[in-house]
């Protein structure tokens, strides 16, 4: 079975997102990067060292939050961060202030004495991060670190993740299967799927494109079709919302997806639905589903083989350099690209809830 | 500076005005406990790094090994799990005690029972203890999923087993070490033939060691695959328990059958009836077998190999285990 193919990819320091469906290779990635698992054919490195032979000091200097459960229950916070200090060779006294440290960090307090049984997933999830930066890695993988938690955690575990790399001064590389969630926090995000690289590219590159608003107003008295006199009105402000509307979701068909090109659009819309007198009962920006990038993937396979290979090769032998990435593989791989950036617009949004 | 801004007058509205013209002078210095507004913020120092030593892999292994061998006897863990390795430990020293009391009040010449037979005759305890603590050693890290933690650090798969295994050893030979050390103390206290007993003494500790890297190895095995602790535990019990009913059933029947030659053969396929054999034959220790029929210097041999086999089966089993559960 293969798992990653041909995927050349070099990611610098600060936040970096690495998104892609259950099975695409995220956390097989992590495994050859961490030095557990050998890459049949092709090399990596990390920090500078190789990973085939330099296994040991990588994995001294990087930090690794795994996706799944790890914590034994009967044990407090407190003496599993030390005692995985400890495991990264960290001298007892260090150990233990790191944990003190480490866990006031990543927002546990009293709580950090009890066992961990008792806490809730986002507590378990804060410890599972803590136990991963306690001994001041240059790097962390953190792998699905918002997996199970509520809007308000993932949120929380969000603004967390960017503090890791702007108060904290360690590089970060964080998976998830939810692009929306990545856009906002990384610097830059890398998508992969069945273990070939499909985009690279700078955040901004990413939200310019696919930040769509969800609009959704009342209807009056005096304008008995609301959303539809919103739709006249913001045309003749010079914003077409999407074709496509929702469905299946509550207030089907009274949904308005909207290009969010800046700051501006959000002040014409608010202006608009006001000058209306209509009610606005949301204004909120949508999250985009990995799928939605991934749709056009399919249809350019449906092409022909040549479609899905064009893009593997290209990343293969190109490579991503960088904030250049998303220039480099485009050359080649262009179809792709730019298909992907216009899947939203196609299909209408399917949202993340 | 801090102490003569903490009257509770700041609260209310008058807050941030007089919070306006503190904060330069705040800012400047770690202040504690000041105006309930700028609270928060002055006591939240920023995030330190970490320049002091790594000591690697060595250290982390050698932490591995003494936070394990720690909680077998529940050392570092809940109050609950130190009560029957503590139980199980006393109950291995009492009957030692007993016979050192007992030698000393009457005055006796030798020690009733032989260093190298109370390992022996306290087995059942030592396979308690076996099947109460490998799984607690290896199951939950399976069961939890905790041995990523572990392999995302600098120690590699050896160190892991070997720490586990070593720990487990330890403590075996801390159970069944420290009855011979009472018995011996007692034996000098009692003025016994000081050469005599520290042979004995030192026999018996080469026994125990012997048994302790042999159970260790069993337990660990079993106890390793399975993630469930109660699988691990009817294991390690049903297999110390069976094969050596077994043995001394079948060793019983040969005896009685008159074919004594096959009985310190049959001795091969348990564990204890092993070490049995092997301080029969290298210890001189006399054989529990049916008419002390132990195995003389050649097939002692055999038993020594057989040991030595079960222990590097059981360390490459575990070495196998591991590579495929490492993350």
């Amino acid at each position: 079975m293969t798992a990653l193919d041909r995927l050349s990819l070099d990611i610098g320091p600060g936040v970096t997102g690495l998104v892609g469906a259950n099975g695409a290779g995220k956390s097989t990635m992590i495994k050859i990067l961490l030095g557990l698992s050998p890459a049949t054919e092709g090399r990596a490195s990390v920090l500078g060292l190789d990973v085939a032979t330099s296994g040991g000091a990588i994995r001294e200097r990087v930090g690794y939050m795994p996706e799944h459960d790890c914590l034994p229950p009967d044990v407090s916070a407190t003496e599993l961060v030390v005692h995985m200090a400890r495991m990264s060779g960290l001298p007892p006294t260090a150990a233990r202030e790191r944990t003190a440290d480490t866990l006031r960090h990543v927002g546990l307090y009293e709580e950090r004495y009890r066992p961990i049984g008792g806490y809730s997933t986002g507590m378990k999830q804060r410890v599972k991060l803590a136990q991963a930066l306690v001994h001041d890695p240059q790097l962390v993988f953190l792998d699905e670190p918002t997996n199970g938690l509520d809007p308000v955690g993932r949120d929380e575990m969000l603004g967390l993740i960017r503090r890791v790399y702007t108060d904290f001064g360690i590089s970060v590389l964080v998976t998830s299967h939810l692009l929306g969630e990545l856009e906002r926090t990384c610097d830059h995000v890398v998508v992969i799927d069945g273990g070939t690289l499909l985009r690279s590219s700078s955040t901004s590159d990413f939200t310019q494109t696919t930040t769509t608003l969800a609009v959704e107003v009342t209807d009056t008295d005096a304008t008995p079709d609301g959303t539809r006199a919103l739709v006249d009105a913001l045309t003749a402000a010079g914003i077409t919302p999407h074709a496509g509307t929702e469905e299946g979701l509550p207030g089907a068909g009274h949904i308005l997806l909207i290009e969010a090109t800046g700051d501006e659009t959000y002040d014409v819309v608010r202006d608009t639905v006001a000058g209306l007198g209509l009610g606005l009962v949301r204004m909120e920006q949508r999250r985009h589903h990995i799928a939605e990038v991934f749709r056009p993937q399919e249809a350019a396979g449906a092409k022909g083989p040549a479609g899905g290979v064009g893009p593997t090769t290209a990343a293969g032998t190109t490579g991503a350099t960088g904030p250049s990435g998303s220039a480099a593989p485009g050359a080649v791989g262009a179809g792709t690209t730019a298909q992907a950036q216009h899947a939203p617009r196609k299909g209408g949004a399917r949202n993340e809830h | 500076m801090s102490t003569d801004r903490t009257s509770p007058g700041h609260g209310g509205p008058a807050g941030p005005a007089a919070i306006g013209t503190d904060t330069p002078a705040g800012a400047s210095g770690p202040a504690t406990g000041a105006g309930p507004r700028g609270d928060t913020r002055i006591h939240n120092i920023g995030y330190r790094g970490y320049d002091g030593a790594r000591l690697g892999r060595a250290y982390a292994r050698r932490s591995l090994y003494t936070q394990s061998l720690r909680g077998s006897y529940g050392l570092g863990r809940s109050g609950k799990s130190k009560v029957l390795p503590m139980i199980l430990f006393a109950v291995m020293c009492l009957p030692a005690a007993i016979i050192v009391a007992v030698a000393v009040a009457t005055d006796l010449k030798d020690l009733p029972l032989d260093y190298t037979r109370y390992a022996i005759f306290t087995q059942a305890v030592i396979g308690l203890y076996l099947a109460a603590q490998a799984p607690q050693s290896v199951s939950r890290d399976l069961r939890f999923k905790t041995v990523p933690l572990y392999f995302s650090r600098p120690i590699e798969r050896v160190d892991y087993v070997l720490a586990k295994y070593g720990a487990m050893a330890s403590a075996l030979f801390l159970l069944t070490g420290v009855p011979l050390v009472i018995l011996y103390v007692g034996s000098l206290l009692a003025e016994m033939d000081f050469a005599e007993q520290t042979k004995g003494f030192g026999q018996g500790l080469v026994s125990v060691a012997l048994l302790s890297v042999l159970f260790g190895g069993i337990g660990l095995v079993l106890a390793a695959l399975t993630p469930r602790r109660g699988f691990g535990v009817a294991g390690v019990i049903a297999t110390l328990t069976i094969s050596y009913g077994a043995v001394s059933t079948l060793q019983a029947i040969a005896w009685g059958s008159g074919s004594p030659a096959a009985v310190k053969w049959i001795g091969l396929f348990s564990p204890i009836t092993l070490i049995d054999g092997v301080q029969t034959a290298f210890l001189g220790a006399s054989s529990s077998f049916p008419g002390e029929l132990g195995p003389s210097a050649g097939a002692g041999v055999v038993y020594l190999l057989v040991v030595l086999a079960l222990v590097l089966g059981s360390y490459a089993v575990l070495m196998r285990r591991y590579r495929k559960v490492g993350l």
